[in-house]
């Protein structure tokens, strides 16, 4: 065949469409044959099939949520179970009137105005087959009650529900957190909603939501036949629920109760770390408040009085709280000051009870009136001298104090695997340009080295500090998951410790040396902590810290009993034990405590020995 | 068969009166009455899946005849006219398609609307028919079949409007606009090789495609192929529509009669799945009967494209049509589980969209190409 390039061939081209165009008929007719053919299978051959379904039965899918994991300590003692409640529920579908139905129940049952808009809400969200609670937590006398008036309700049912438990109450409640129904928020966020089909809890706070998608596993559902008037008539088809995984964590359920009785009647925190492996032995935050009141919806006066209770037992101080760290960033300053060879071991500071700058009036006071006299950075950190400290602020400058301490992972949030984590505040020179537009000033350098100013951290970033001194610089990713276990396999599954970083320092020995100064503010009579080091049988490395919440004048006496409680000083406590091996790093945090040697040490020598000098496994209550 | 060759020039002579008024009005008769049974077969089956809802048969109502409307005035520009403008029309739409990206008003999760203060808009609608028209009015303009570089060009101009579509994101409408141009080219007679080729260079590598990707993404697409995985979402609607379909039987329970709708098992059952209503009422009976009223206005249709005049009008109807079965295919094969789950209506009968007003303007350009014919030839 020629083919004309340029000149149109209007006959070819016709002829060409039209052969196109019957093979597109051809093509359009088999497809509808096959469309035909998918007809016929489904009303002719599987037509009895259908009919079985749709005149007298009607297919249900129901889905069956699943079991969600547990919880337990680093020994298995139980933090977070399943137990059985009676929940009262209503399938749309097979109620006539809704409104009449639930007047009608409410004679029998107590159904208040909550559950009723609850209810409301509910229904919106699901299918009319699916069965919306009306009521949660029936108890024996009520369900008892419905059931022998159940005939007159078709459509409701009595479901015997699983509900979290917290057998440990208040005592794991900043940290295990706590589940609550689920709101129509959470619903729309899920990446994967029909997994949540059955499900009327959710995550809010802590591990509980953290861990959220191991905890909850996969949903199952159940296709039933039931007759006209919902009658279930037999199972087609049942794809089980996959459970959630259990989890294990690192608390040690013991020290976490000593912790919280060395605290009791404060507000403050405490956290201890194993530093080998950034394993969390213990959180709490006081005062706390039981969990279970949350589970199923708590009541409004109870949480009126949780939520504006003055000492907020809401508010989780160990991860959430931010404090002036002060003194307790001495021991990480001097590391950098010798890091960066602005002084040797052995420069020697004269004390005389105040720093003055050229540029300004001002007079910087130490803790001390009448001064240190001559100080060397190992009697500075012991007697936690602060002019030896205004000094080295000066010799560093904000950037590389700012820099070092990141270093440590002051100003940044550890990772741990806990929901709403704050990171506390490291300032810098760029930081303030940007938040005050203002530039810095020196003063401002002297109050940054002993940890007052703009410098804010939690306890947990306290500890976490205090584990990277004990491991000499290596950082450990702080956790509180050990071990998940499938419900399935039954087989645990460790964690293994991350190692997050190494502080890089060009002399080691340089770590040794403040290790030193640490213990010796425990174990040498003039530490500010020698209460504590004088019958320690192990070896303690410490630092105290007094964090002033009131500012004063330059001249003005601090007089503790003059001051209305709640502007005392916030008492610190840094410490890690045994010196040579250690075993645990603690941080205690006790607001408007006063004196970290005198109130805040104490509490920390409760829980060190809780852990040294107990057997290590087993739960005594 | 229907001599599709060869008839064209007998209609010359033919001077009917009817006809007369048929050439002024630009309208073809058989296509109006198949597409008014069908709207009023639509009527009738919306009447039932609503629940007899009058409100709603108002609303639909308006709308038919809205788009009727616009299918007499389509019908009246003259095909010339439209090739003329075509260009033009396209630059329009893809315009239009960048601004909805940028500054488009987001409705159930997608980005398609333009608010255009009195009415909203949907650009992506003036692109199922500009697309197919750029198309053509390029291939046209040389003689066919189209030169590799010319398939290439083409092919570009298919896949920008279908990537920025596809984007918003609108997966049906953006596969729907891709097959109105692919049909083009197919009808311009690029070579089978070729054809074949592409498939099964796609199909080859569609293996590949699902090695590399996420377990998440996988889990995705056996969804999409297999709804009845996920009988809590996806999946309810094809059972449920399963079983409407398959208890209608041959003859149907007869209108207002199907069970499996009326007891609101059926979701979506007057808009996207009113198909199930419609067969569970007329069984199979009533389904050939319905799909043979679709055959007829496809052959009439591709009986106007071998008619037509000039490459463009020739490739625009023939594409416009096979459009129109892509819909009807489409529809049903979801409706009855042979397809995955797209949101496309089943044309002239499904409740609502503004698809049913470019649908009948689509039909308007069908009618106009062919009145159109005698006065391109003076």
């Amino acid at each position: 065949m020629v083919r004309r390039v340029t000149i149109r061939d209007h006959i070819l081209e016709s002829r060409l469409f039209s052969q196109r165009s019957v093979v597109a008929l051809i093509l359009m007719v088999l497809l509808a044959l096959i469309l035909i053919a998918r007809m016929t299978y489904l009303q002719v051959f599987s037509h009895d099939h259908f009919t079985t379904l749709s005149h007298n039965n009607r297919v249900n899918i129901v889905p069956i949520p699943p079991t969600r994991g547990l919880i337990f300590d680093r020994n298995g003692v139980l933090l977070a179970q399943n137990t059985p409640s009676f929940t009262l529920e209503i399938t749309p579908e097979r109620v006539a009137d809704i409104d009449a139905t639930v007047a009608a129940l409410s004679k029998l049952i107590e159904i208040s105005e909550r559950d009723i808009s609850r209810f409301r809400k509910f229904l919106q969200q699901k299918r009319r087959f699916e069965s919306v609670p009306l009521r949660f937590q029936l108890n024996e006398e009520e369900a008892a009650r419905f059931s022998v008036n159940r005939h007159r309700f078709p459509g409701v049912d009595i479901k015997a529900r699983l509900s979290r438990y917290y057998p440990m109450g208040d005592l794991v409640a900043h940290s295990v957190g706590y589940v609550a129904r689920i709101n129509v928020k959470e619903l729309q966020q899920l990446t994967d909603p029909s997994n949540y089909s059955g499900t009327t809890h959710y995550g809010k706070t802590g591990v509980e939501r953290y861990y959220e998608k191991l905890l909850h596993g996969r949903v199952g559902y159940e296709k039933i036949e039931t007759n006209a008037q919902g009658r279930v008539l037999r199972t087609l088809e049942r794809i089980p629920p996959v459970p959630g995984s259990d989890l294990y964590l690192t608390i040690d359920i013991n020290l976490q109760a000593i912790a919280k009785d060395a605290l009791d009647g404060h507000r403050g925190a405490i956290v201890a770390l194993e530093p080998g492996s950034g394993e969390v032995l213990a959180l709490i935050s006081t005062p706390t408040f039981d969990p279970n009141l949350f589970v199923n919806g708590i009541d409004q006066e109870s949480y009126d009085a949780l939520q504006f209770s003055r000492d907020q037992p809401l508010f989780n101080r160990a991860m959430r709280g931010q404090y002036p760290p002060g003194s307790t960033v001495k021991p990480f300053l001097g590391l950098a000051a010798l890091e960066q060879n602005i002084i040797e071991a052995s420069t020697q500071i004269f004390c005389p009870g105040w720093f003055k700058l050229e540029s300004d009036e001002r007079r910087y006071r130490d803790w001390k009136r009448r001064g240190h006299g001559h100080t060397s950075l190992l009697k500075a950190i012991r007697e936690s001298c602060d002019v030896y400290f205004y000094n080295l602020a000066l010799r560093l400058g904000i950037d590389r104090m700012h820099d070092f301490m990141s270093l440590i992972g002051f100003g940044h949030v550890t990772g741990i695997d806990i929901s709403g984590e704050l990171a506390g505040l490291m300032p810098s020179r760029q930081w303030k340009r940007k938040t005050h537009r203002q530039p810095w000033y020196i003063g401002e350098s002297l109050i940054t080295a002993i940890g007052q100013g703009f410098t804010l951290a939690t306890p947990l970033q306290l500890a976490a500090a205090s584990a990277v001194l004990a491991n000499r610089g290596m950082r450990m990713q702080v956790h509180m998951l050990r071990a998940t276990q499938s419900q399935h396999d039954a087989r645990k599954v460790m964690r293994e410790p991350v190692v997050v970083g190494q502080v890089p320092v060009q002399e080691p020995a340089n770590w040794d040396f403040i290790v030193e100064a640490m213990r010796s503010v425990v174990h040498s009579p003039r530490g500010s902590a020698f209460r504590i080091g004088r019958d320690a049988p192990y070896q303690i490395a410490g630092k105290t810290g007094t964090a002033q919440v009131f500012g004063m004048k330059a001249d003005e006496k601090y007089v503790s009993a003059d001051i209305a409680e709640r502007l005392r000083d916030h008492a610190l406590f840094i410490a890690f034990a045994p010196v040579d091996e250690p075993r645990i790093a603690v941080a205690v945090v006790v607001e408007n405590g006063g004196g970290g040697g005198s109130v805040a040490a104490p509490i920390a020598r409760k829980v060190l020995d809780a852990y040294l000098l107990s057997s290590p496994a087993g739960f005594t209550p | 068969m229907i001599d599709l060759q060869g008839r064209g020039d007998s209609r010359i002579d033919g001077g009917v009166k009817h006809r007369e008024y048929a050439r002024k009005l630009h309208l073809d008769w058989p296509l109006v009455a198949g597409l008014l049974v069908l709207s009023a077969v639509g009527l009738l089956i919306l009447y039932s899946a609503s629940g007899q809802n009058e409100a709603l048969m108002q609303r639909q109502l308006i709308r038919i005849g809205l788009a009727f409307a616009v299918m007499v005035v389509v019908a009246q520009i003259s095909p010339y006219f439209l090739e003329r403008w075509t260009p033009w029309l396209f630059c329009i739409g893809l315009l239009l398609l960048l601004t909805v990206l940028v500054a488009g008003d987001v409705g159930k999760g997608a980005q398609r609307w333009l608010d255009l203060g009195l009415f909203r808009f949907q650009p992506s609608e003036l692109m199922k028919i500009a697309v197919p028209m750029m198309v053509a009015w390029y291939l046209a303009d040389t003689p066919l079949p189209p030169s590799l570089k010319r398939l290439f060009v083409a092919m570009v101009i298919v896949v920008v409007p279908v990537v920025l579509i596809a984007t918003q994101p609108d997966l049906g409408t953006s596969l729907l606009i891709a097959a109105s141009g692919l049909f083009v080219l197919f009808l311009a007679g690029v070579r089978w090789r070729l054809i074949i080729g592409t498939t099964v260079t796609l199909a080859a590598s569609a293996p590949a495609l699902w090695a590399v990707m996420h377990d998440y993404q996988r889990a995705r697409v056996r969804t999409f192929l297999d709804p009845e995985r996920d009988p809590l979402g996806a999946g309810y609607h094809i059972i449920q529509s399963k079983i409407a379909i398959g208890s209608g039987g041959v003859y149907g329970k007869g209108w207002l009669n199907g069970t499996q709708s009326h007891l609101d098992f059926l979701p979506e059952r007057s808009t996207d799945f009113i198909f199930a209503v419609f067969s569970e009422e007329f069984g199979l009976i009533g389904v050939c009967l319905l799909l043979l009223l679709y055959l007829f206005i496809l052959i009439r249709g591709l009986y106007i494209a071998t008619q037509a005049q000039g490459a463009f009008g020739r490739l625009l109807a023939g594409s416009l049509i096979l459009t129109f079965f892509v819909y009807v295919f489409v529809n049903i094969g979801m409706v009855s589980g042979l397809l995955p789950v797209v949101g496309l209506p089943l044309p002239l009968i499904s409740y609502g969209g503004t698809s049913i007003v470019t649908l009948m303007a689509s039909f308007g350009i069908l009618m106009s190409i062919h009145t159109h014919r005698k006065l391109m030839s003076q």
